[in-house]
């Protein structure tokens, strides 16, 4: 009923490429964008910006970032920490050196270089295939990791490589307060997931899934096969190294090598497959879920130890946590391998027929 | 160059490779009959080390301690089956790789909350001393626990191939290793042979778990070997079982070789390239994958494994 | 197999247009020269020489194994051959190789379908066939990724290229599905659109029509006869009726073992006592 089609024709192929072809899916859009930017700053307090919903939209990025690449581009990667690491370590790095350089800018340049070393460490996907990719880019990820922590440069001599992200100004306008921080990232996640989506909606999206789906074919009709993996590498590893200066500068401030780590590798990898592999929305769902899952977690345990007089330990709720997210994994893959975006799409379809039932 | 210490550090990194051997060879298992690379072996050698250090100090004998932890790894390894692999199992081979990570967590988190998160020794009753002889002979020092790990392996790669080659179960493993549907074509039970397979698994990740157990404690860390028993398949091939032991042995002794001496080569020429003092120590988490990923570039199926032919 | 035996399938021909005769083939434009190909110790192709004229339906034909998939990968660089050259017609030039890749066959205006579906089966239908004309896209990822000015407008004007070959093929009611969804007759219809896409000179069908039923048969008949009337494509096809083959190729290569035993049209080919026993398994 609220959900009808009816009545929407599309008379040019413009309106039928769109990213949303529907009224009510746009005016759906564009009201959470609206509240996002305007009513969310209004009412949400400072706990809710910093702890979640900062965290949540870098989260996004970065999951945008590893499904580009191994959602679309079917290159599995378990490297993703490692390119967030160098987006965060360059970003910090180029703020320090370079006198006057404006913030966007260095983030703009952590991402570069986030790509440049994700097209080194995609160069063995020419020849490797599936999860021995995979093991490539574990070469990546350690690597990558030693060489932050061993050479001083990248932590400016620091102890332990511990690097603090220095203050956020554009124009002359400060961005210090969570909220502040909020906005930011929120208007940066936004530009770049609108980028990714008109991508993934042309010829490089295409390009990218004949590769996944059968690559010998695609080079058949002349899709270059090299020239489309390692594309596919540093945009990815572009969203990566963005979310990783973001990690720092906007999130937590103080950061370390060891901060990104094999876990938050698989962490982004739970992300896109809870999510939806090949799908935007899905890299937000995905995000969400995890960003959420142990606050929820600790909600819940806090109002059953309420309930039941009996204190559940702490150490008890980390390892809950690990058994739910597994669980979850195999239950997704089991259940619906294409993850909450495709749980979404059935529930729109529903949504076309309600209240009839077919 | 002090040549005893060269051969020290060598055989040190054989041994160790051995080791990473023992956690290989449970991938191939599962990997050569059923097609799953199955990421939670780390788990499974962490989940069975942590059950028998819990149950031998809650004061259980040592034999019986065994004997049980052996049966909670066949009954886990045929859980496993039925429920996260039976459900997946027209998937492709990523999906079936994704599963075994969730169910790598679901055993970490398990093992912690059924037994605690602090480490634990493991005495088996061998120290980790040098072997008396070899130091006062030749200087060199190895330590007798190492030689006894190697020593376990080498036992256990005998058995399993007597076990392969010459009974009625271990052929039919091959058959089914070989080609599901000629094994299912000649009436092998193929959902018993699975179970097996995993129960086998579960009791060489059984014998890993000791040995690491008892050379590294029976800690978190321990899930991690996982990892590294991956540059020891791609170098070996994943079917294999000699491949696991050689390419743990290049994996090993590679590794400490390059922990060693590439700082003394390479450092103090990257030192004045880079106008500072550099601290290369660590070489060891990323070299063994650095090596794997060479490897793969030369030769993208393994030392042994089988060519890779795409057909349109 | 005997040729006399397969039922006759009839290939309508196209309403209101000239009968075939008059289509005007041309002076060849593809010329194969004593190709050998082998795998390992099994030698593929011998010695393989014939030419494929402008605008013409050129069949090869011949038992199980005789190497026509092999000859059709030679074609388009899926495969090397250890000897022989393949000389092909660009304008005035003749460009000679033997060491192409399928990358470069695609950009000359070489376009193929396969035995087993190629399809990509993530997408729908309009994303595959839209893949067919990667060649013809300018844009860079970032233009595309601004979907402004050039990236958007090249974007529209290929779905209307697209939307072409859809009407063509009749499968505007499946432009939206997943391909993984459709019958298999389907999904050989947007192969064929895909290859089309990219408005090729020549088109290498490999068995078009393998495992249809009559009257998928009697449609492919009627677009590929459509392909090469409406659009002037040269096409060399793969096919084991022999009903089919009769009908719409103007000339026929066999192959059998890897020889060329037999060139020339239809009724000549009928007619060929060499050909006749190799289907009929006459130890030769």
């Amino acid at each position: 009923m609220l959900y009808r089609e009816a009545g929407q024709f599309k008379s040019s192929y413009a309106e039928d490429q769109r990213i949303f072809p529907i009224l009510q899916d746009r005016i759906a859009f564009w009201a959470v964008l609206v509240f996002a930017f305007a009513v969310v700053p209004a009412i949400a307090n400072q706990y809710w910006f910093a702890a979640i919903l900062t965290p949540f939209l870098i989260f996004s990025l970065a999951a945008l970032g590893l499904n580009i690449l191994t959602g679309y581009a079917g290159q599995l990667s378990l490297g993703t920490a490692a390119f967030m690491a160098v987006g965060a370590f360059m970003a910090y790095n180029f703020e320090l050196r370079v006198p006057g350089m404006p913030i966007l800018v260095s983030f703009a340049l952590a991402g570069l270089c986030a790509a440049a070393v994700g097209i080194v460490f995609g160069l063995p996907s020419l020849r490797i295939k599936g999860f021995y990719l995979a093991v490539a880019t574990l070469a990546c990820q350690f690597f990558v990791l030693w060489a932050l922590q061993r050479f001083g440069w990248f932590s400016n001599y620091s102890a332990s490589g511990v690097i603090t992200a220095g203050k956020i100004e554009i124009l002359g306008v400060e961005f210090d307060t969570a909220a502040e921080k909020y906005l930011l990232t929120l208007a940066i996640v936004s530009v770049m997931a609108l980028a990714a989506k008109n991508l993934m909606r042309s010829e490089t999206g295409r390009a990218f899934m004949a590769v996944r789906d059968m690559d010998v074919a695609a080079s058949v009709i002349g899709i270059p096969i090299m020239k489309t993996k390692l594309l596919a590498f540093a945009i990815s590893s572009f969203y990566c190294g963005v979310a990783g200066a973001l990690y720092a500068f906007c999130y937590l401030g103080t950061v370390e090598p060891e901060a990104f780590n094999l876990d938050l590798s698989f962490r982004v990898l739970f992300m896109i497959i809870i999510g939806g592999v090949g799908s935007i929305l899905g890299s937000f769902l995905g995000a969400a879920f995890i960003t959420l899952l142990p606050i929820f977690l600790n909600l819940f345990f806090g109002a059953v130890s309420h309930l039941v007089g009996v204190e559940i330990p702490h150490a008890w709720l980390s390892n809950i946590e690990l058994i739910i997210f597994g669980a979850l994994i195999v239950f997704f893959l089991v259940v619906e391998p294409h993850g909450l975006a495709r749980l979404w799409q059935i529930g729109k379809e529903k949504l076309r027929l309600w209240p009839f039932p077919h | 160059m002090n040549v005893s210490f060269f051969f020290e550090v060598l055989i040190g990194g054989l041994l160790a490779g051995v080791m990473y051997s023992l956690v290989a060879i449970g991938f191939v298992l599962i990997y050569k009959a059923s097609g799953v690379f199955n990421f939670a072996q780390g788990a499974m050698v962490f989940f069975a080390a942590l059950t028998f250090v819990s149950l031998l100090e809650a004061g259980v004998n040592f034999w019986l301690a065994l004997v049980i932890t052996l049966a909670v790894m066949v009954v886990l390894g045929i859980a496993t089956e039925k429920v996260v692999l039976r459900p997946l199992v027209n998937q492709p081979p990523i999906t079936l790789f994704m599963a075994t990570i969730g169910l790598t967590f679901v055993l970490e988190g398990l093992s912690q909350l059924v037994w605690g998160s602090q480490p634990h020794g493991l005495e088996l009753g061998i120290p980790d001393v040098p072997m008396e002889w070899l130091s006062q002979t030749w200087g060199i020092n190895i330590s007798q626990f190492d030689l006894f790990a190697a020593g376990v392996a080498g036992v256990l790669v005998v058995v399993l191939a007597l076990f392969f080659q010459y009974t009625r179960i271990g052929r039919a493993l091959r058959a089914v290793a070989d080609d599901h549907q000629a094994a299912l074509a000649v009436g092998i039970p193929l959902k018993h042979i699975w179970a097996i397979v995993w129960a086998v698994a579960g009791f060489v990740a059984l014998v890993a778990g000791l040995m690491w157990g008892a050379r590294n404690g029976v800690q978190y860390s321990l899930t991690f070997i996982a990892l590294k028993a991956l540059p020891v398949l791609i170098l070996g091939g994943f079917e294999s079982v000699a491949g696991a032991i050689v390419g743990g042995l290049i994996v090993g002794a590679s590794e400490k070789l390059a922990e060693v001496y590439l700082p003394q080569l390479v450092g103090p020429g990257l030192a004045e390239l880079l106008g500072a003092p550099v601290n290369l120590q660590g070489i060891e988490s990323w070299f063994a994958y650095v090596v794997a990923l060479l490897f793969l570039l030369v030769r993208p199926e393994g030392l042994f494994g089988e060519k890779i032919i795409d057909r349109v | 197999m005997a040729l006399a035996a397969q039922p006759q399938v009839q290939a309508p021909q196209p309403a209101a247009e000239p009968p075939a005769q008059a289509r005007p083939i041309g002076e060849p434009i593809l010329v194969v020269e004593n190709v050998s190909l082998s795998f390992g110790g099994v030698r593929a192709l011998q010695d393989v020489s014939f030419d494929v004229r402008e605008r013409e339906v050129r069949a090869i034909i011949g038992p199980n194994g005789a190497g026509k998939s092999s000859m059709l990968n030679v074609l388009n660089g899926v495969y090397h051959p250890q000897s022989g050259t393949i000389r092909l017609r660009v304008g005035e030039r003749w460009l000679e190789f033997h060491d192409m890749n399928p990358h470069e066959a695609a950009r000359l205006g070489i376009a193929r379908t396969f035995q087993n579906i190629a399809l990509f089966k993530g997408m729908t239908v309009l994303d595959n066939i839209m893949t067919g004309r990667n060649l013809k896209m300018r844009a860079s990822f970032l233009e595309q990724a601004l979907w402004l000015g050039r990236a958007k407008r090249e974007e529209l004007e290929n779905r209307r290229a697209v939307e072409e070959i859809i009407d063509f093929l009749e499968i505007q009611h499946i432009r939206k599905t997943p391909v993984g969804r459709l019958p298999y007759g389907l999904q050989k219809r947007v192969e064929l659109a895909r290859a089309l896409a990219a408005e090729p000179r020549i088109l290498l069908l490999d068995e078009p029509m393998a495992g249809m039923n009559l009257e998928e048969k009697q449609d492919m008949c009627r677009f590929i006869l459509d392909v090469n009337d409406h659009f002037g494509t040269t096409i060399v096809l793969i096919e084991h009726d022999m009903g089919v083959v009769m009908d719409i190729s103007d000339r026929v290569v066999v192959l059998d073992y890897g020889r060329k035993i037999g060139d020339g049209t239809p009724q000549e080919i009928r007619a060929n006592q060499a050909v006749i026993d190799a289907y009929l398994g006459v130890a030769h």
